[in-house]
């Protein structure tokens, strides 16, 4: 039970910060949503043809990956800064807490952070015409995305040392990934090396399971099993970076 | 009762010619603090002060040597030590997001208190240090000496058998010095047992009832102020600090 109220307690803190900004959040969520769905939704997507559907329907889903991983990952990366700029982690360091709370309470705000602003998309995607079918299948995956960026964020913000070093996540990790792992064309069109290689990464199952649940499909297997083996990875990973900020 | 023995800290380091080794911040310390006393870790800049608060209140572990609270070891205890400690860092490590009030509750959430005794605590201790009045402010908005007085009163929410002050006046005014010496005295008139890292000597003369002298990382000395004044021949604790760590000019 204690455990939980120390799960809580880390989320609380985020959901008070969240809450406090929650209007601005919202509407920082929306412009970069509404820029991809104007330009390639109703722009470029109209001279693109794709099988089962519109541009936009195939669109959609590609956009709620990219972006449920970008805002998980920078959910947690102000604990960096509480790490190595204002010592606030010091604070859950010394408390007599369960460890792995922390760890937990923090993915669970960036998850659902990434959640909101999944629901922002969503919204401004219906109103911008796209079709696509919601289950809680496709929910859970999403969660999936959220949770495994959210640790990626988290072991990012325990290792690094510097602001720099952080930003280049970005640049050479997410910003990559969100432009070639199945969000805005499939990873089919791909060299074959080429597509091996993308095949390694979250976000590219992210994208084939959220595209094909949209579409009212069956889950394929393979993805979600790639998705899992992420999430227990990171987990494992952060939670041991974590215990060993007090080595 | 704090009883610490034969403590060792060891860092990665990269020697002059860029060979990696070790270099020791805490070299075989050992000591015992009592209870209820004002115990004073004194020594110049780098001697090894805040690494030893460190590894007394868990923050790093130590290389090898043993630390025990009332007989219970560190190293298998930790969390039932960290609910007899408070901690006041040097430096301000205030969650900069949050306000007065909720970086008060926060640490009491974080202490396990119940709804109730935090926010009698909180509006407690935030009177007790004439802070209620910026319960709702950002911590950013505070002035050095309201940020130190809030890094102690914080500590004290979930009312700690053992409080650590590392260096609790670093860089504030004579007034203000004097104000959170007043606030130290108080809490050991209360029974808290206080132990303090400071590199201000006539703070240490002032507080402590013993005063341990490390330098380089080692025991120099440990004895009362009287004490030192007495076996060094000098009417200061400074002087005796100087003649002691060999720092004299």
């Amino acid at each position: 039970m204690q455990k939980l109220y120390d799960i809580w307690t880390v989320f609380w803190r985020d959901w008070l910060v969240l809450r406090r900004r929650l209007a601005k959040f919202i509407l920082s969520r929306m412009v970069a949503p509404i820029l991809y769905l104007v330009a390639f939704g109703w722009g470029l997507g109209r001279s693109i043809q794709v099988t089962g559907g519109t541009y936009l329907d195939f669109l959609v889903p590609g956009i709620i990956a990219l972006n449920s991983m970008n805002i998980s990952f920078n959910s947690l990366t102000p604990v960096h800064a509480e790490r190595v700029y204002h010592k606030s982690l010091e604070e859950y360091i010394l408390a007599p807490i369960w460890p792995d709370a922390f760890v937990i309470g923090k993915c669970l705000a960036a998850i659902l952070r990434g959640l909101i602003s999944s629901a922002i998309i969503l919204v401004l995607a219906y109103a911008f015409g796209a079709h696509l079918t919601l289950s809680p299948l496709f929910l859970a995956v999403l969660i999936l995305n959220c949770l495994i960026f959210a640790e990626i964020g988290f072991i990012a913000a325990m290792k690094i040392d510097t602001f720099e070093e952080m930003s280049q996540v970005n640049t050479y990790i997410l910003l990559p990934m969100s432009f070639l792992c199945g969000t805005f064309f499939s990873a089919h069109a791909l060299p074959t090396a080429v597509r091996y290689l993308i095949e390694l990464l979250p976000l590219t199952h992210t994208s084939y399971l959220l595209r094909g649940l949209g579409q009212g499909e069956s889950v394929a297997l393979g993805s979600v099993g790639v998705l899992l083996a992420y999430a227990v990875g990171g987990w494992l990973l952060g939670r041991r970076l974590f215990r060993g900020l007090t080595k | 009762m704090i009883e610490v023995n034969e403590l060792v800290k060891q860092f990665p380091h990269r020697q002059p010619d860029g060979t990696a080794g070790w270099k020791t911040a805490v070299d075989h310390l050992s000591f015992s603090v009592e209870q209820g006393e004002i115990f004073g870790l004194l020594g110049p800049n780098g001697a090894g002060k805040t690494t030893t608060i460190r590894m007394l209140t868990m923050q790093t572990q130590p290389t090898s040597g043993t630390i025990r609270y009332d007989g219970l070891a560190a190293a298998q205890h930790a969390q039932d030590i960290k609910n007899l400690i408070g901690v006041v860092p040097q430096h301000v490590n205030f969650d900069q997001d949050l306000t007065v009030g909720e970086n008060m509750e926060l640490h009491a959430r974080l202490h396990h208190l119940g709804r109730a005794a935090r926010r009698q605590r909180i509006a407690e201790l935030l009177d007790y240090v004439e802070l209620a009045d910026v319960v709702n402010d950002g911590v950013r908005r505070l002035s050095g000496g309201m940020k130190r007085r809030l890094l102690i009163v914080r500590a004290l929410i979930h009312q700690p058998r053992i409080l650590f002050l590392d260096e609790p006046t670093v860089a504030l005014d004579p007034q203000v010095r004097r104000r959170i010496w007043a606030l130290i005295r108080d809490m050991a008139a209360q029974g808290t047992t206080i132990f303090l890292t400071t590199h201000y000597i006539e703070e240490a003369e002032a507080l402590c009832g013993r005063v341990a002298m490390l330098d380089k990382g080692q025991l120099v000395a440990l004895d009362t102020p009287a004490g030192y004044r007495e076996r060094c021949h000098v009417p200061t604790l400074e002087e005796a600090f100087l003649q002691l760590t060999g720092h004299k000019a």
